[in-house]
């Protein structure tokens, strides 16, 4: 009996086993099958998935390529910045590293408590900024003590160098974080978190051949996004370097005479080649401010400037030209045939339409005077008796012919195209006929006329010349190696302009009698050095009108107009008078000593510039004038 | 395989017992176990320590201990069921009042020379006291319902306590071979299918038990690619761990998966989806194949067997290395929860290791003493 039950248990469970074995069997089956599916069918898909895991591709930003002057001196390139990182991980103590560091590199409270919060908001294996911008003396301080130091490591990284700071900062411009407008292109290297683009001058406008190109560099990286080897790399291409026809030399002295002047604009022009020499806008900025990122305070204290440094006066400033325009005035009625050179004006003080009287800057007059004298002496009456017979729309084109109130289309960003009035203009805008009298204003600069410095450079460059030469920054021709490579005559594709070359002689010969005679009104800025002599005008510009208080109580001394008030200065000039090769446009802002001319100021700056220009010729060398000799320019 | 000696006697000699080791079993065991410790050295990177060197001493060990328990007698063991479990039992209280007591869940106890798991060597009690009970009721005795209440208890008031711990998979795994056991007995199928409505009745009851985290890991089972950072990341990168190491894999120490930290838990839970991974479908086909063939051999005992408790505890033993099996590599690649069981012989721990030897040390006692009688109550003639 019980070895029956026995059987019976005996059977049962074999029967059970075998189902259970049955059942172990198909479960097994799934797991293989599974395996199956997982690395045959869907390999691929998961080979993928793995790589994508492990492999990250890291962009590789090209150093920017540098901005030199004609000889090669850097006005901007790259410097190493060095950035102290933390990771929280591979630090024991926080506020003992903290203070440790802070025993090397002063780390400020509100420094301290960025890290702080960085610290508790990242994951621990990410590494957290101590400090940016460090220089060599701290980096090494750091790195000399990375022992004691645990989890405190230095970062390498590339920094705009501006080494000529606020002397050339509106040319260059300068480089700052990408914002969001800048996020339309489709370079991946915006992205980058410490990238840096142009954003004003040259580094703006040549910003994509000054960028490059981007490198990738595919590396290995672990769960926690850490690198742990680099599979492949691919280097970028550098950005270009951009090469300006600028001297720096020159470029300096202009910048430190201007800067004398406070807010002020200088044009250096060569006319064989159009080649801008020097260009300055004062007061400058330092461009490396916003390389780095300008605090609120600093960009506040920059804009509420009254001097507006962020301005570029050369392309953007516009100015009545005063009696800068007057030779203007004249060529366009010599080229009209309505005066000769030998054309005569009385000059008895004032000069009168209807009831509106238009004075002379010399009381009582200047008598009986033809077109030299006038230009020389600036004979206001002369040139409403000028402007008067030629009417402003003959006056307007050939200003346009000269650069003036047109687009000179200018390499940097910012240029404004100033104002030439005409009938048409100003009946379009205001809608009341032009008046004979609006003439008669212009005729010396004044009244609607307005124009760059840039456009005065081009302006005397093309009446230095007959030819439209056109200034320019950018230097087509690369670093100006050997003598070989100066220019040695004019550039032919500078046009001649079409008009008689006598008008030109006898304007030019007033612009030389403006310097160079005794009853010049630049007669004091006169070059001494013989063959260097330069031609030029003066020009003063009205920032407000003038009382009819102060025109019979006399004009205040000029200590007692305020400077936002004050005249600006103005002076055109070129050189050598025989043969002209260098042009120069000055403006002081304010820098008028009174209604009278103004060159008083901004004519030596162009005779010391246009000078240290023609003794720099590797050409045309001159010896240099014994010392002593006033107007001679110390080499810098 | 010599059968010089007289099955009728009740005492074999220790000579004889050892020339009726499963020296092929052992074989085999030692190819798996070498296989682990070669996948424990690849997930150090490609060295013994931390790893590697402790699990091959941990098998040294845990082999002499099954040869100990092999060459105990089978009624010894069956004598010692009760007590055993009753031992065990009472570690897995002290461990989950001490958790209670103290902070957090900690699931073993340090007796200074090694820590134990007291759930891990349930599995084996567990085994032992079922296989004791169903031996010793009848045929007609296991159709009485009130007869199964004691096993059920047996099995459930420890899956009860290890899913406190909380311990998912070791529950499962108790329950699972605890009904295998209930099967071979000989229950009634209409009252499998009973105790399977109500298990499933009590679901929602165990769903209120589960921690958080455990229940996240189910959400992610049922929709993997809901989050695939979060929860849903160990299985999802296991899956691709696997999946990308193809049919001949990435080879020894290459697995970028595993050795790029994206793989957690390599040399525990998920040491099957490394050596996926580094050896592919060939490497994972020849250790299911070894596995397969250790439970044929625990199969193979079983049939040998000619007394109830053995077949019964042979079985038991071969169904807990099989689920630990199943569902560890089931769960690596994504066909059911992540709940944490090891890999038998591979995954590094010493308690899993030291239970599953000490099972197969049992097995071989099964199979040296399969030829003696033992009646209903442990004595050898009925």
């Amino acid at each position: 009996m019980s070895q029956k039950r026995e059987m019976i248990r005996s059977s049962l469970l074999s029967r059970r086993a075998l189902l259970l074995a049955g059942g172990k069997l198909a479960l097994l089956g799934t797991v293989v099958g599974r395996l199956y599916y997982l690395q045959v069918v869907d390999a691929g898909r998961y080979q993928v998935m793995a790589d994508e895991n492990r492999i990250s591709i890291r962009l590789l930003a090209p150093p920017r390529g540098r901005i030199l002057d004609r000889f090669g001196v850097a006005l901007a390139s790259n410097k190493p910045t060095y950035r102290a990182e933390l990771v929280p991980d591979q630090s024991g103590d926080i506020d003992a590293t903290l203070d440790a560091v802070n025993r090397l590199v002063p780390l400020s409270d509100t420094e301290r408590r960025r890290v702080l919060r960085d610290i508790r908001i990242k994951h621990g294996f990410v590494p957290v900024v101590l400090k940016e911008n460090m220089n060599w003396d701290e980096m090494s301080r750091i790195e000399v003590n990375t022992l004691e130091l645990a989890g405190v490591s230095v970062e390498q990284g590339l920094i705009r160098d501006y080494p000529f700071s606020d002397k050339v900062s509106h040319v260059v411009g300068y480089v700052a974080a990408v914002t969001e407008q800048d996020l339309d292109g489709d370079d991946p290297l915006l992205e980058l978190p410490d990238f840096r683009i142009g954003k004003n001058g040259i580094e703006k406008a040549f910003d994509i051949e000054l960028r490059g190109t981007a490198g990738t560099s595919q590396v290995e990286v672990n769960a926690y996004g850490q690198v742990v080897r680099e599979l492949a790399r691919e280097d970028g291409m550098a950005g270009q370097d951009v090469v300006l026809g600028l001297d720096m030399t020159l470029q300096d002295l202009a910048q430190q005479r201007c800067s004398a002047e406070g807010s002020s604009a200088c044009i250096l022009i060569d006319l064989w080649t159009g080649e801008i020499l020097a260009l300055v806008s004062t007061p400058g900025y330092d461009p490396e401010a916003f390389a780095e990122g300008l605090s609120t305070a600093e960009w506040q204290k920059l804009v509420s400037d009254p001097l507006n440094p962020l301005s570029d006066k050369t392309v953007s400033g516009v100015y009545a030209p005063g009696s800068t325009f007057k030779p203007l005035v004249a060529m366009a009625a010599l080229d009209a045939g309505l005066i000769t050179p030998d054309t005569e004006f009385n000059c008895p003080g004032q000069f009168t339409i209807g009831n509106a009287v238009f004075h002379c800057w010399k009381k009582g007059g200047h008598g009986t005077l033809s077109l030299h004298r006038a230009i020389r002496e600036s004979c206001d009456v002369f040139f409403y008796n000028v402007a008067d017979r030629c009417g402003i729309d003959r006056i307007a084109a050939m200003a346009n012919r000269f650069g003036l109130g047109v687009d000179l289309g200018i390499e940097i960003p910012g240029e404004r195209k100033g104002l030439i009035p005409t009938t048409d203009w100003k009946y379009a805008t205001t809608g009341v006929k032009w008046q004979r009298g609006d003439t008669i204003s212009c005729g010396i600069g004044q009244g609607y006329v307005s124009v760059t410095p840039l456009q005065l450079g081009a302006y005397v460059a093309r009446m230095a010349t007959g030819r439209l030469v056109l200034p320019r920054l950018v230097r087509a021709q690369g670093v100006m190696a050997t003598d070989a490579d100066a220019a040695t005559r004019m550039n032919p594709d500078f046009a001649a302009m079409g008009i008689d070359e006598r008008h030109f002689d006898a304007i030019r010969d007033g612009m030389r009698g403006v310097v160079n005679e005794e009853h010049g009104t630049g007669y004091h800025a006169r070059i001494l050095v013989p063959g260097m002599e330069m031609a030029g005008k003066t020009g003063t510009a009205q920032v407000r009108h003038i009382s009819e208080e102060e025109r019979l109580h006399g004009l205040r001394k000029i200590t007692d107009v305020p400077w936002k008030e004050r005249d600006h200065a103005l002076f055109i000039a070129f050189a050598p008078v025989g043969a002209p090769r260098y042009a120069c446009a000055v403006v002081v802002e304010h820098g008028g000593v009174s209604a009278g001319e103004g060159g008083a100021v901004a004519a030596p700056i162009a005779r010391d510039l246009l000078l240290a220009a023609q003794q720099r010729d590797p050409v045309h060398h001159v010896p240099e004038p014994p010392p002593g000799v006033p107007g001679r320019v110390a080499e810098r | 395989m010599a059968h010089s000696f007289d099955y009728t006697r009740a005492r074999l000699g220790i000579a004889e017992k050892c020339v009726n080791l499963n020296w092929g079993l052992v074989l085999l065991l030692g190819a798996v176990a070498a296989i682990g410790i070669a996948m424990l050295y690849s997930a150090a990177n490609g060295s013994w320590q931390p790893w590697a060197e402790k699990q091959a001493v941990r098998f040294a060990v845990a082999a002499l201990i099954m040869f100990g328990a092999a060459l105990v007698d089978l009624r010894t063991w069956l004598r010692m069921a009760y007590g055993f479990y009753a031992a065990v039992a009472l570690l897995l209280i002290a461990v989950e009042v001490r958790g209670a007591v103290g902070m957090g869940a900690q699931r073993w106890i340090d007796l200074g020379v090694i820590q134990i798991q007291p759930s891990e060597l349930m599995k084996v009690a567990a085994m032992m006291a079922l296989a004791r009970y169903f031996n010793s009721v009848t045929v007609e005795e296991i159709g009485r319902p009130h007869r199964l209440v004691v096993p059920a208890l047996l099995i459930l008031g420890p899956a009860v306590l290890v899913l406190k711990q909380p311990d998912l998979g070791t529950a499962l795994m108790l329950v699972l071979s605890g009904a295998a056991m209930f099967f071979l007995a000989g229950v009634r199928v209409w009252q499998f299918g009973l105790v399977v409505a109500a298990g499933l009745s009590c679901l929602p009851v165990a769903w209120h038990f589960l921690r958080d985290y455990q229940k996240n890991r189910i959400y992610t089972f049922l929709d993997p690619e809901n989050d695939p950072l979060g929860a849903g990341y160990h299985s999802l990168q296991s899956k691709i761990a696997i999946g990308s190491g193809g049919i001949d894999g990435k080879g020894f120490l290459m697995g970028t998966q595993s050795h790029l930290n994206f793989l957690p838990e390599r040399q525990t839970d998920f040491i099957f989806t490394m050596l996926a991974e580094e050896w592919g479908l060939i490497g994972g086909l020849v250790l299911l194949g070894l596995y397969l063939l250790i439970v044929a051999y625990g199969y193979a005992i079983a049939f040998r067997s000619r007394n109830h408790f053995g077949r019964l505890l042979a079985l038991g033993i071969t169904t807990n290395l099989f689920l630990y099996v199943f569902i560890n590599t089931a769960m690596v690649m994504g066909l059911i929860p992540v709940v944490g069981v090891p890999l038998p012989l591979i995954s590094y721990g010493g308690t899993a290791m030291l239970t599953v030897m000490f099972g197969f040390g049992l097995l071989m006692s099964v199979y040296i003493h399969r030829d003696v009688r033992i009646g209903r109550f442990g004595d050898s003639d009925e």
